[in-house]
């Protein structure tokens, strides 16, 4: 089993481990378990050239700060001269030409790519079922989904075939796969990750997440990517976080929200059960716990999928045929922009752009979007007034453990209605945690969340550290 | 309402896609019922309430102007279906 990166660089430092030989020694991992279909594009040659690198780094003593650790990088992140498909035939064939901030900045640090990894197809969906390049399996157990849409990202931190990776988030995207597989997925605060070379879904929710077994990994990674990005307007005007030195701090006398029995209702019984007794330690270990009011739930998921719908069919529109991208055989007289997309897109996406199109078209825009973005200030408020009161939220990420495959194709609502407990916190930009907690009777994980307000994202992953020891000793 | 499928060929034509006989067949009982769904918006009251738009909701972020090397022209005809030495290719727009 893949050791943690702070555990394993003490062993490249003494000689006791080489990069070289983990790099061998994953690519054959990766080989034993290509079931699990995680990657789109493995960068096999490159990892073991970039290893050579890091083990000279290693041996002249002068590693850099992850030096030789071990990333996948989720499809639709910007990776210079490798493919990027974004699990789509549309970008099939797409290799950009300049990486994306994160990954830029991840490889300046002495980070190895091992290779591309398998999402739902433009980040739409919640299961990885709706890739061009087939299901990702849950590395726990087949039969079931590994979550979505960072299915891939989530699979290989869970399957041990790299030591941290990166994801996107739009309504949950990181945090519902972490739940799924047993990790630790962040998302950060809004703003507070460039989000330079990732593809659009919806770009007021976009964020760029990290997925990690451990948080001391997991918080050397956030220190290096995040931070204002002159290539992103809309990145946060703050310096890299410096949540590492924050990791083993002890908390006292915390106050931590809690949602009521009638947020939980659609909860299975099993993760009812342990989010009380998670809440009862919290509570012996003398922390303060809140009630939270909940205001217009009935009304998130629909504002949720009405704005992430409305950005989306403006952000896919740049597929055309013309500059990038797919373009199949046209005959005399064909609209190429037809051809293209309905031919390059799959179905989830389609459906999305359809309903993003309808809700901002002439007659139906005040019904529906201007509504949505409605509720979203009143969404953004609510969280605002919570956080008068207390120092994070503590809930649920999912309503279950993973289901399995084909289980909820019928029924797309039912799919986007288990975004429920996750897609509040793109709508308002705040940053959250997936923790592992617990077992379902089959032996399937799930997690709980951590919540907190605008930019506090260093003392969230200090909270979660602290709060994920208690809930599993 | 119109029925759904008659706002799934207008919806589709803006949108730029086109649907075979089974593709409608699947996603016209889907797009009314999650159409059904979003509706619940309607039932409330948001009187008064200012819309947000984006979370961060500082404007007009600047920068100096700094002249400085942008792609090439190769870079950036690189993923054209159809390119020849300086141009994409399109087909024919007028005869």
């Amino acid at each position: 089993m893949l050791k943690p990166y702070f555990e394993l660089r003490q062993q490249f430092e003494t000689g006791k481990e080489s990069v070289v030989d983990t790099i061998n020694e994953l690519l054959k991992e990766i080989d034993n378990k290509k079931d699990l279909n995680a990657f789109i594009t493995l960068t096999s040659e490159l990892a073991k050239k970039q290893a050579v690198i890091s083990q000279e780094n290693f041996d002249s003593g002068k590693p850099r700060t992850l030096e030789g650790m071990v990333l996948a990088i989720k499809d639709n992140i910007s990776t210079k001269d490798i493919r990027t498909t974004c699990a789509s035939k549309m970008l099939e064939n797409y290799i950009p030409i300049y990486n994306a901030t994160s990954v830029q900045k991840l490889v300046d640090a002495g980070a190895i790519i091992i290779g591309k990894t398998n999402m739902d197809e433009f980040a739409m969906g919640s299961s990885n079922e709706n890739s061009y390049f087939g299901n990702v399996l849950n590395p726990l157990n087949k039969e079931y989904v590994p979550g979505g849409s960072s299915g891939g990202s989530a699979a290989a931190v869970s399957a041990g075939l790299c030591h941290v990776s990166l994801g996107s988030e739009t309504g949950g995207s990181v945090r519902q796969p972490a739940s799924f597989t047993g990790i630790f997925g962040y998302k950060p605060s809004y703003g507070r990750i460039s989000r330079f070379g990732l593809v659009a879904f919806a770009s007021s929710l976009d964020q760029i997440g990290i997925f990690c077994n451990n948080l001391v990994d997991l918080s050397s990674v956030c220190d290096i990517i995040t931070g204002v990005d002159e290539n992103d307007s809309t990145s946060a005007n703050l310096g890299p976080t410096r949540s590492s030195s924050k990791i083993e701090n002890i908390y006292k006398n915390l106050r931590i929200g809690y949602v009521s029995d009638e947020v939980l209702n659609n909860c299975t019984d099993y993760v009812t059960k342990k989010y009380r007794s998670d809440l009862n330690k919290l509570k012996e270990e003398g922390h303060e716990l809140i009630e939270i009011p909940i205001h217009y739930s009935e009304a998130w998921i629909p504002t949720y999928y009405i704005i992430a719908t409305a950005e989306a069919s403006s952000n896919l529109a740049r597929f055309d045929g013309v500059r990038f991208g797919f373009r199949p055989e046209l005959n005399e007289g064909d609209n190429i922009y037809v051809k293209t997309r309905s031919n390059g897109f799959g179905m989830e996406v389609k459906r999305r752009i359809m309903l993003g199109t309808y809700v901002l078209s002439s007659g139906f825009y005040d019904a529906y979007y201007r509504k949505a973005q409605q509720v979203r200030r009143k969404i953004t408020d609510s969280y605002k007034s919570t956080f008068d009161k207390v120092d994070m939220v503590y809930m649920p990420t999912t309503p279950g453990s993973a289901f399995k495959f084909g289980s909820r194709n019928e029924n797309p609502i039912k799919m986007y209605k288990a975004d429920f407990y996750t897609a509040s916190a793109n709508l308002a930009g705040v940053p959250a945690i997936n923790i592992p907690s617990g077992l379902d009777d089959e032996g399937m994980p799930f997690g709980m969340q951590i919540q907190c307000n605008n930019f506090e994202d260093e003392k969230m992953i200090g909270y979660a550290n602290y709060i994920s020891k208690l809930i599993n000793s | 309402m119109e029925n759904t499928k008659e706002i799934i060929e207008h919806i589709s034509n803006l949108a730029h896609l086109e649907f075979d006989d089974e593709e409608l067949k699947a996603i016209t009982p889907q797009f009314s019922k999650i159409l059904d769904y979003i509706d619940e918006l309607s039932k409330i009251d948001l009187e008064g309430v200012e819309p947000m738009t984006h979370v961060l909701e500082d404007v007009n972020v600047m920068r100096d102007d700094i002249v400085k090397e942008s792609i090439t022209v190769k870079e950036a005809l690189k993923n054209a279906p159809k390119h020849n030495d300086i141009f994409f290719k399109v087909p024919k727009v007028f005869d």
